[in-house]
Order: structure tokens, then C-alpha cells, then sequence
């Protein structure tokens, strides 16, 4: 059990990047009711943002100054894809058969994807991703990688931005009533074709972020990373309760827990030896995820809504 | 109006994302050689290699070898009468599109051989479609023995398995033997851990390293399997390094074992990654930091080291190709030579003109093939596999790989 607290940070570290990315599936689907699968693909495009950003500095530059500018280039990329992919894929079937967007939505994730592959300079491969320099960190019993400290301060920053964004702010607070009710958001003079935008932008920055951390702790990306993260994302934000932004996170924290507790400690469970292990991990990760949707379908922090459809 | 123009939409989404994948596979149609008739056969090389993807570094490689191979006989007009033609298709490290490439070569008539796969587990999807068009299988890189010794080589019960399939590369059974011997005896490892990437190549590696390793008297504290496709391995690092090892062994490639040798060495594992052939690659020291001191084994003597490479070599910078050749570029080099080889004996046979069952009489020309090539000696034994059992050892040293030492190794 000596290795807990170290598993424990692992699986708190994954656990955040799966939460930063899992906002954007959950505010899109809180307001219009569409899982947006190609937002994997969004905080794959954040990563090649950043790297362009990277790129375009003069060599030599510390990255720790680097580094707003990456954000920077990141979310730009990010969100103007992601507000474009709304535009001109989802805007246009709003009123939709339910089936449509959601089509459309892996059409543009491969989409995505063969475009990255084909036009971005030698992407066919891994590209390096810059890292911080020097040894790792101790922290209460754990050793904790350079790079994933960006992780640790970026992920609460963001949640509390965000909280406050909707509970404060009169955009936030239409944002809250158009996902209660759009038509009436509507009546009571909420521009909710803005809103919807909103969401898309924000979950978008999430991403990017989310994005320039993956980058900094593995050292590459490459032009699938999107998707299998953004299922794992996916998955943790209906483990939280897709529609809530706090479950979200909280949904992205468990699932990285469990993961890597199922890894360290399953196969020490008398009998179950061959059932642990890296390779059990995403079997185990999604017993719980099918655990908790049967005794609390709504998810962990979800309300239980009648469907609006 | 709007639903159409959302299925227009979606339609043209879809086709361009299909157009564009269809595009990597058109991406190169390889070199034409110009067919230069006046009563010259024209004889068609297929290959089959990740031409694009995590594996493409070592990919290229085999290609523009494999190209080189096929201008060099070309120019100096090996095979009087016969003009060689190379059509390399991608296949992305995937079984699937293996199969499809292999079809599609087998029904080109002018085509007498397939130079490839790069990975063991497309080889298995390739290998009947070869045997039922009795056209000549050879890969560079394969080296799962199961291929050409069937599955109870373990218990000695060798059998051929497919009378089309050769390869100019050892299998894992010598690359493990020789990897788990190294451990121990060099870099005097007691204790190892053990990781596979549950990929054919990589647990038959990493099995017969373990084998070897235990036999000598060093102990395995722990094994691991992880998905190819992750890149995150912070659990599995954080058990290896509770069990102290001296040595932590990797059945896999590249694209994964980079980034797991980095997040070994953040976490405090500092002692040295070991691999095989996978990942004996030039990108796995640009993806990973931390590479300093670890070590991968590959098959055949370093192709610097050889005096019969450095033609190979001299030619493959003069040809200015843009990737490097990489582990595989001087077995491919024999490989495809190995083809023109037996077309050579073929025509021969036939009073200078192609027979016209070409690629059968091909197959049986290879079992016969012999000649000094890039890596050393070329002929095949009568599984199909390399007569040539000579590995060697390498380390990362600043920005590169070193060899340390080579072997040949005795079944």
C-alpha cells in the first residue's frame, strides 16, 4: 500500500485533464442537448494550436514565458473551430431529428483529424511538444512531474472561473436559463443563438488548455490523441452528470482515480489476479461508470430532469 | 432548405474526410523506372509498410530501400530484359488494410512478390492471401517465429507454415534469447520488469526475454500489459518502481515506449529501459527526454559497421531521400534484391524470357537465393526464415543510438 499516495496523485493528475475536457460535452449538451463528439478532436486542434505558437517564438525562449502565448495559441485555434463546427455543422440543424447532429458530429471528428493529418507540417506522426526542464517534485509522498504542476494550478483556476462566470455574470446567468428552457430564455429577450455560441467558445478554451497540458506532461501530440481522451472525457462527464459543469470535474477525477487504482491494486484481490493491470484498466474504469448509472442514472451530481425532447 | 443543405453538409464532410484518407494511400505511387520497351518484360515489386502514422519513421525507411534496391538493379540491368517496378501501398500498421494491400498486389499480373510488413500481426492477415495467389511474401522486419515456425516452436515442434512467406530478419525467439543474455551477462541485471504492448510482436518478445532471462539466474519482480494506443503509464510506473528493478524490459514500439522510458525516469525509476527492434528508432530519442542509457537490440550487425553496407549506404545518401533508412533499410535492401535474385535464376531458366507462372517459379528460386547482401549472407532455411542469426545491442548516448555489442545467436 506504500504506493498509494503516488496512485493516487496519477489518477487526481489524469483525472483533471479528463475533467477540463469533459466541461465542453457537458455545457454543450446542458443547453442544446447535442454530444458534440468531436470535441476531442477541438482539444486536439488546442495541441497543435499551442505547438504552432511554440513554433512561431524565436528558439531559445523559456518556456515558462512561453507558455501564456501557447494557452493563447491553443484556445484561438480551438475556439475558432469549435464556433466555426457550430456555425455552419450544428446551427443548421437545430430543429433537427436528434440523430443528425450526432452523425455529423463524427463525420467532422474524422473530418478534423484527416485534416490535421494531411495539412499540418509533418503530422503524421507524433510531433515533440515542449517540456519543462529538470527533476521531478516531491509532494506528500509523491513525485509529481514538472509539467503536471500546470495541470494541478490550471484546473481549480478554471472551475472557479467558470463558477463564477455562470453564477455572476449576466451571460452566465442566461446561459443557466436557457438550459432550463430555451424558449422561454427566449421570450424573456435571452439571445440564446449567443449563448449557444458561448458554451461551444468555452468548452473550447477548456480543451485547449486541457491540450497544453497533455502536451507538456507526455512531450508530443499527434492527430488521434483526441480520441480516445475525448471518449474517456465523454465518459466522465456522464459518470458526473453531463449537464453539470462541477460533475464534470468531479466525474473526470473519479474516473482517473479508478483507473489508476484498478491498475496498482486489482490483481492483489485473491482470484482476480488476471484481472489487473494496465490492460483491465478502461474494463474496470467502465464497471463503475455502468455501476453508478444504475444506481443513480442522473449521474453523480446530475438533477434528475424530465427529457425535454 | 436548411435539412438539405445539412445533408449536404455532413455528405461533404464525410467524402472529404474519406477523400482525404484515400489520398495518404495514393500518397506515393512510388518510383516508375520508365518501361522502356523495345521487348522488355516489365516485373512489378509490391510493398506493404506504415507508410503514414506512429510507425511511418520506420515505414519510409523500408520503402526508400526497398526503392533503392529496385533502381540499382534497374540501372545496372541485373536481370537482362526485365525492368522492376516498385508499387508501395500503406498500411498504417493495421491488419486490415494489410489484407486489402496484399489483394490488391496479388491481382496486378505483372506483380511477382510483396516486400513487407513492418509488424508481425499484419503479417498474419497477409500471409494466406499470399500463400492462395502463390505470391512470394518477404518482410524485412517480422519476427514473431509463430510466422514461419508455427505456434508450438516453444515445445520444438517446428513446421512450416506458409511455403510463400520469407524473411530477411531474425525471429524474436534469437532477439529475446539475445536481449535477456545481454541483461544479464553485460549490464548485470539481477531483477527485471517486464511490459508488453499484448501486441503479437510484443509479447513474443517480451516471453522469450523473460525465458532467457530466468534461465541465467535472474529474477522477473513484476510483468505489465498495457494498450499500444496509451500514453499515459503513471500507474503501471508507479508499481514497477515500488519493486525495485534493475532493468525494465518492453515488449513494443516506439510510439509507446517513449513516452513510458520518460515517465519511468520522472517518477524515479532511473534505472534503463530495454527493448527489441521496435524500438530501435532515431524518433524514439526525439520523443523522449530521457532517453540517455536506455537500450533496444536489433536485428543484424550494425549496417555502419559492414563493409558490404557501405555501398548501401553511400547510394541511399546519393539517392537524397528525405527519411532516414532506419533499423530495417539493409534488410529491405535484401529483401527486395533477394527478388531480383530469383527472377534473375527464373528468366535464366527459361532462355532469358519470364515464364509464365513467374511467381511460382519465383518461390522456389528463394528457397535457393544466395548472395553476399547489406546485413551479411542472404539465403533462407527451410521454415522461410533468415539463415543470418546475428543481433546486436545499443544504447542511447547523447542524441543517438551506439552499438555495443553483437551476436550471433546458435538454436
Amino acid at each position: 500500500m506504500h504506493e498509494l499516495p503516488q496512485q493516487l496523485a496519477n489518477g487526481l493528475i489524469l483525472g483533471a485533464m479528463y475533467g477540463l475536457i469533459a466541461i465542453g460535452y457537458t455545457m454543450v449538451y446542458g443547453i442544446v442537448q447535442l454530444i458534440n463528439f468531436a470535441h476531442g478532436e477541438i482539444f486536439m486542434v488546442g495541441g497543435f494550436g499551442a505547438l504552432t505558437a511554440h513554433l512561431a517564438l524565436p528558439d531559445g525562449t523559456a518556456l515558462a514565458l512561453a507558455l501564456p502565448l501557447m494557452i493563447a495559441g491553443g484556445v484561438l485555434a480551438s475556439v475558432t473551430v469549435a464556433v466555426a463546427a457550430e456555425r455552419f455543422a450544428y446551427r443548421p440543424l437545430r430543429g433537427a431529428p436528434r440523430l443528425a447532429p450526432l452523425i455529423t458530429a463524427i463525420g467532422l471528428s474524422i473530418a478534423l483529424q484527416q485534416a490535421v493529418w494531411k495539412w499540418y507540417p509533418d503530422a503524421k506522426k507524433a510531433r515533440v511538444f515542449p517540456q519543462f526542464k529538470g527533476e521531478s517534485l516531491h509532494l506528500l509522498g509523491a513525485t509529481v512531474q514538472r509539467g503536471e504542476i500546470f495541470l494541478l494550478a490550471a484546473a481549480p483556476l478554471c472551475m472557479l472561473a467558470l463558477g463564477l462566470f455562470v453564477t455572476r455574470t449576466r451571460t452566465g446567468r442566461g446561459m443557466q436559463a436557457t438550459a432550463q428552457d430555451p424558449d422561454t430564455a427566449r421570450l424573456m429577450g435571452v439571445n440564446t443563438d449567443r449563448i449557444i455560441v458561448i458554451a461551444f467558445a468555452i468548452g473550447a478554451a477548456f480543451a485547449a488548455v486541457a491540450a497544453v497540458a497533455h502536451g507538456l506532461k507526455y512531450g508530443q501530440v499527434d492527430f488521434r490523441m483526441g480520441f480516445i481522451t475525448g471518449l474517456k472525457a465523454f465518459t466522465a462527464a456522464v459518470l458526473g452528470g453531463i449537464g453539470n459543469i462541477y460533475g464534470a470535474m468531479l466525474g473526470g477525477v473519479v474516473l482517473g482515480v479508478a483507473e489508476a487504482l484498478a491498475t496498482a491494486y486489482i490483481e492483489d484481490i485473491p482470484g482476480m489476479s488476471q484481472f489487473g493491470g494496465g490492460s483491465w484498466k478502461d474494463v474496470w474504469a467502465f464497471v463503475l461508470l455502468i455501476l453508478v448509472l444504475l444506481l443513480r442514472p442522473q449521474g453523480l451530481l446530475g438533477e434528475r430532469v424530465a427529457d425535454r425532447a | 432548405m436548411r435539412h438539405r443543405s445539412l445533408l449536404l453538409l455532413t455528405t461533404a464532410l464525410t467524402a472529404g474526410a474519406l477523400g482525404l484518407s484515400a489520398c495518404g494511400s495514393r500518397d506515393d505511387k512510388g518510383s516508375d523506372n520508365g518501361e522502356r520497351g523495345g521487348g522488355r518484360t516489365t516485373v512489378v515489386i509490391g510493398l506493404d509498410a506504415p507508410l503514414t502514422g506512429d510507425l511511418s519513421a520506420l515505414g519510409q525507411g523500408i520503402k526508400n530501400s526497398a526503392d533503392l534496391a529496385v533502381k540499382n538493379a534497374n540501372k545496372s540491368n541485373e536481370v537482362p530484359g526485365v525492368t522492376f517496378r516498385l508499387t508501395p501501398l500503406d498500411d498504417q500498421a493495421q491488419p486490415t488494410s494489410g489484407q486489402q494491400n496484399a489483394t490488391k498486389i496479388a491481382g496486378d499480373a505483372k506483380a511477382v512478390a510483396i516486400i513487407g510488413p513492418l509488424n508481425s500481426s499484419v503479417a498474419q492477415s497477409m500471409q494466406q492471401v499470399a500463400q492462395s495467389n502463390t505470391i512470394a511474401l518477404i518482410s524485412p522486419a517480422n519476427t514473431t517465429p509463430d510466422l514461419t515456425q508455427g505456434k508450438d516452436w516453444k515445445q520444438n515442434h517446428r513446421k512450416r507454415q506458409f511455403t510463400t512467406y520469407f524473411r530477411t530478419s531474425t525471429t524474436d525467439e534469437v532477439q529475446g534469447a539475445f536481449g535477456g543474455t545481454y541483461a544479464h551477462e553485460q549490464i548485470k541485471a539481477k531483477t527485471a520488469y517486464v511490459i508488453d504492448d499484448q501486441k503479437t510482436y510484443g509479447v513474443g518478445l517480451a516471453s522469450s526475454f523473460s525465458a532467457t532471462f530466468t534461465s541465467l539466474g535472474g529474477k522477473i519482480v513484476g510483468t505489465e500489459h498495457v494498450n499500444p494506443e496509451d500514453r499515459d503509464f503513471k500507474a503501471i510506473v508507479s508499481k514497477a518502481k515500488s519493486t525495485h528493478p534493475d532493468l525494465v524490459f518492453y515488449g513494443g514500439e516506439y510510439p509507446a515506449s517513449a513516452p513510458l522510458s520518460q515517465q519511468l525516469k520522472e517518477s524515479g525509476v532511473t534505472v534503463p529501459l530495454m527493448g527489441g527492434d521496435g524500438m530501435y528508432s532515431a524518433d524514439y530519442i526525439t520523443l523522449n527526454k530521457k532517453s540517455a542509457g536506455d537500450y533496444a537490440t536489433s536485428v543484424g550487425k550494425p549496417v555502419e559497421q559492414l563493409d558490404s553496407a557501405k555501398k548501401f549506404i553511400a547510394d541511399y545518401k546519393a539517392a537524397g531521400y528525405k527519411d532516414r533508412y532506419e533499423a530495417y533499410g539493409g534488410s529491405t535492401y535484401d529483401a527486395t534484391w533477394a527478388v531480383v535474385q530469383a527472377v534473375k535464376a527464373v528468366t535464366a531458366e527459361n532462355g532469358g524470357k519470364l515464364p509464365d507462372d513467374a511467381r511460382a517459379k519465383v518461390v522456389q528460386a528463394l528457397n535457393k537465393v544466395s548472395f553476399p547482401g547489406v546485413t551479411g549472407p542472404v539465403s533462407f532455411d527451410q521454415y522461410g526464415d533468415t539463415t543470418n542469426t546475428m543481433i546486436t545491442a545499443y544504447q542511447v548516448e547523447g542524441t543517438a543510438w551506439k552499438a555495443r555489442y553483437s551476436a550471433a545467436y546458435k538454436r
